[in-house]
């Protein structure tokens, strides 16, 4: 594998962590407690320190290393995840998914991580501090196997371990020679086998004023606290003997830890493994392999034929037998490109705690149907559209709560993010239940910026003017705030929509809330039709917009302003034949007495469409008719039936 | 006659009893005649789509584009599937079977008799010892779709 299928990979695995990552604080927040969850996010880091470390991107190592330190801590309950800690580890987390994105964008993933190593350091050296105070104990180190192993060791030597925490004066100018200086009178005569913050962070100065180490040595602690006082700016030495927990308490430590650690790092592993199994395929050998699989299918048709004509019972079964498995082969491939939602909506919900608390607002975020499935290449593109969206209702949307209470809403706003199947298509919905769209104040704005004239002004709908704030150059909102006002308008969005084949519009109802409705086009996507014949032609109906199928006498229709109508369980609905619809050649010898009719329905509209027979329902895979037949009436696109033949699909919203 | 001296390489093809050239570059492959499914309400020379290894395929009757008399296909009958910038589209022609190099002082321009219509879908003349044959311009006929299809 050469070393971009590696950069890939590891750009792909690594945002995927620091998913997992923004999923898991934000669960931790509400179970503080939940210690499971501490160790998935541990191992998310974890995982991702070592594949920095392995790619060479120092920084995004030294992150997550900073990152896993302090989670470690909760871990061992030396540290609460309150909402100090609950922002440094997010903030680091973002920072992370930064150094990641300049790597997949070609950067070489370097970024100042002073200041977040710093915070996290400051959480972790805070939390000895307090637990020092709180519980006036030893000087808390955590200890892994390998510690505990050479400490033992030690002391078998005839050596005794210590932990000691040293502070170095405020004013210190040269705290890491400081540091240095320390270290070398504690190795004269033993080794320091581990300190907090780690030497490489020591040496780099980054830690405040004080810092922990272990040391094992055959020194007598007194002998050991002045020696390292001696050296100039040091304020206080604390030595404490590792021994009272080692060989007492440590004993028991030894016999409990590992196996309370191994019940508690299986148990979410096995579950990973039963719920997370996958492998990562590039996306265009599964074109080929769909498109490989469709010449089977066609050859399958074939064979089936030659079957038929040879009528030989044992080839008959056999291809019968390979029906049944290229059919269930086919369910598969399908499948196989489809991923849900969740993908993009994951990371909204962090988006939203972080903007909500900038602003001073409280923001419940809902979501829903997340795993409404879409093609991945249209998964890829609708993540940046939709963050603008959600900052829009949050920033624009949602009032701050003096005066929703104000309003007799309730304090917190309410923001509903919505996917779901319907038709051809996928419907992606952003809902607030915030202040809602000023007429007069878009109209000004569309008025000033040349959209309309001011005299038409009064004939537009809401409906219309509200559809203004897609224009380009529009803000209503006068004071630029940093998170919408970049500069960056709705018209954007819309457009990047639009390029994708999907339509947007916007709902608001003053004081009421606003609602966002974006409608994708499934352009690979599995869509469930009702196969019917037209003459010699197969069509497939979208079984979402049927109603129902019928048969009707042929002297049930009658005429409205010489349109064929026909009283459908009272409604009067337009009657239409698919033949004259789509000029289909048909040679009747005889009038038919009864029309098969598929009953047709876009919102409260319907029509009764005539066919001639029905041949039963379908999963198809909706395709393109390609570049040059981009605009065929009433016709959304097409799909290869079983035996290879191309059937078109009715876009009947167009015929209503 | 060395591959280097090439300027390109054409497939030859048949209308009627005239001969027509492609830039090989431009052809994805020959296919036999097959099924297609008519499309509606389209541009009268749009035969229909046909299904190409899991492809829709638009598919041209060049006779009924360039305005000859309509016959019934044969078995000699190839639809020439093009591949332009990633798009495809079909051109069903009589019969499709010699590729051919050819030089630079092969080619000369379309007559300037033939209608300002006629030339449109015409590239250049070639002339090839005793033949004779036309360059068809391939964009030319698959871009009169996009708008005639609407």
């Amino acid at each position: 594998m050469s070393h971009t299928e590696y950069l890939d990979m590891f750009i792909e695995e690594s945002q995927e962590h620091i998913q997992a990552i923004n999923v898991h604080l934000l669960e931790l927040e509400k179970q503080p407690e939940d210690e499971t969850v501490i160790g998935e996010i541990f191992r998310s880091a974890h995982t991702m320190k070592g594949m920095a470390g392995t790619m060479g991107y120092e920084d995004l190592t030294n992150v997550t290393h900073a990152l896993e330190n302090v989670l470690d801590q909760m871990r061992e309950k030396t540290r609460l995840a309150d909402a100090e800690t609950m922002d440094v580890l997010l903030e680091a987390a973002d920072v992370a998914e930064e150094i990641v994105e300049d790597i997949a964008s070609g950067g070489e993933g370097k970024k100042d991580i002073q200041a977040i190593t710093a915070k996290l350091l400051g959480q972790s050296m805070r939390s000895e501090a307090d637990k020092e105070t709180k519980e006036k104990s030893s000087i808390n180190m955590d200890w892994n196997e390998y510690d505990r192993a050479v400490i033992a060791q030690s002391v078998e030597s005839g050596m005794q371990g210590y932990t000691m925490q040293i502070t170095l004066a405020d004013n210190a100018m040269l705290k890491a020679a400081r540091a240095y200086m320390v270290f070398e009178a504690l190795e004269a005569d033993g080794h320091v086998i581990k300190s907090v913050p780690e030497a490489s962070d020591i040496e780099a100065e980054q830690f405040d004023n004080e810092f922990i180490v272990a040391v094992v040595t055959t020194a007598a602690k007194e002998d050991l606290v002045n020696r390292v006082a001696a050296v100039s700016e040091i304020e206080t030495v604390v030595a404490e003997e590792i021994e009272i927990t080692v060989s007492t308490d440590n004993e028991a430590r030894l016999e409990k830890t590992p196996s309370s650690e191994t019940k508690e790092s299986s148990s979410p592993e096995r579950k990973r493994a039963e719920t997370n199994k996958t492998i990562r395929v590039n996306i265009d050998r599964l074109d080929k392999l769909m498109n490989l699989f469709e010449e089977l299918v066609i050859d399958r048709g074939r064979l089936e034929r030659i079957s038929e004509e040879i009528r030989s019972s044992e080839l008959t079964e056999t291809v019968e037998r390979m029906s049944r498995t290229t059919g269930s082969l086919q369910e598969i491939i399908l499948h196989m490109r489809m991923v849900p939602v969740d993908q993009v909506f994951s990371r909204f919900p962090k988006m939203v705690r972080s903007l909500s608390r900038d602003l001073g607002k409280q923001i419940k975020l809902e979501v829903i149907g997340a795993e409404t499935e879409l093609d991945r290449s249209i998964i890829d593109e609708i993540g940046d559209p939709l963050v603008h969206l959600i900052r829009n209702s949050i920033d624009h949307g949602i009032e701050m709560p003096e005066k929703r209470r104000q309003n007799g809403k309730p304090e917190e706003g309410h923001v509903e993010l919505r996917a779901y199947h319907s038709g051809n298509h996928v419907y992606i919905e952003i809902e607030d239940d915030g202040g809602g769209i000023d007429r007069e104040r878009v109209l000004k704005k569309a008025v000033e910026n040349g959209v309309i004239a001011a005299e038409d002004a009064d004939t537009l709908t809401d409906y219309d003017v509200h559809q203004f704030i897609f224009s380009a150059g529009f803000s209503t909102v006068d004071e630029v705030t940093d998170l919408s006002g970049r500069g960056v308008g709705l018209d954007v969005v819309k457009n990047t929509f639009e390029s994708l084949g999907g339509v947007i519009s916007v709902h608001s109802e003053k004081g009421k809330g606003t609602r966002f409705s974006i409608q994708l086009p499934l352009t690979l996507s599995i869509i469930d039709v009702m196969l019917v014949d037209v003459g010699e032609e197969h069509y497939g109906l979208p079984l979402t917009s049927i109603v129902e199928t019928a048969s009707i006498k042929s002297s049930s229709i009658f005429y409205v302003h010489k349109r064929k109508m026909i009283d459908f369980r009272g409604n009067i609905i337009p009657v239409m034949f698919l033949e004259d619809v789509f000029e289909v050649p048909v040679e009747r010898e005889w009038d038919r007495e009864n029309y098969s009719v598929v009953v047709v329905h876009k919102g409260e509209k319907m029509a009764a469409l005539v066919v001639d027979s029905f041949i039963g329902q379908q999963d198809v895979v909706l395709k393109s008719l390609g570049h040059y037949l981009r605009d065929v009436r009433a016709i959304s696109g097409a799909t290869i039936l079983g035996d290879g033949n191309v059937a078109l699909i009715v876009d009947t919203n167009a015929l209503l | 006659m060395t591959e280097e001296n090439a300027v390109k390489k054409v497939i030859i093809f048949r209308l009627e009893t005239e001969e027509y050239g492609v830039e090989v570059t431009h052809v994805q492959s020959i296919e036999r005649m097959q099924n297609f499914t008519r499309i509606p309400n389209a541009e009268k020379s749009i035969r229909g789509v046909i299904n190409l290894r899991g492809v829709i395929i638009p598919i041209i009757d060049l006779r009924k584009r360039l305005s000859y008399e309509e016959v019934p296909y044969t078995e000699e009958t190839r639809i020439l599937i093009l591949a332009l910038e990633g798009n495809h589209a079909g051109l069903i022609v009589d019969a499709a079977n010699d590729v051919m190099d050819v030089f630079e002082s092969e080619i000369g321009a379309p007559p300037q008799a033939l209608s300002k219509e006629e030339q449109m879908y015409l590239k250049n003349v070639i002339k090839k010892e005793s033949r004779v044959f036309t360059l068809l311009n391939v964009h030319a006929v698959v871009e009169a779709l996009e708008t005639a299809s609407v």
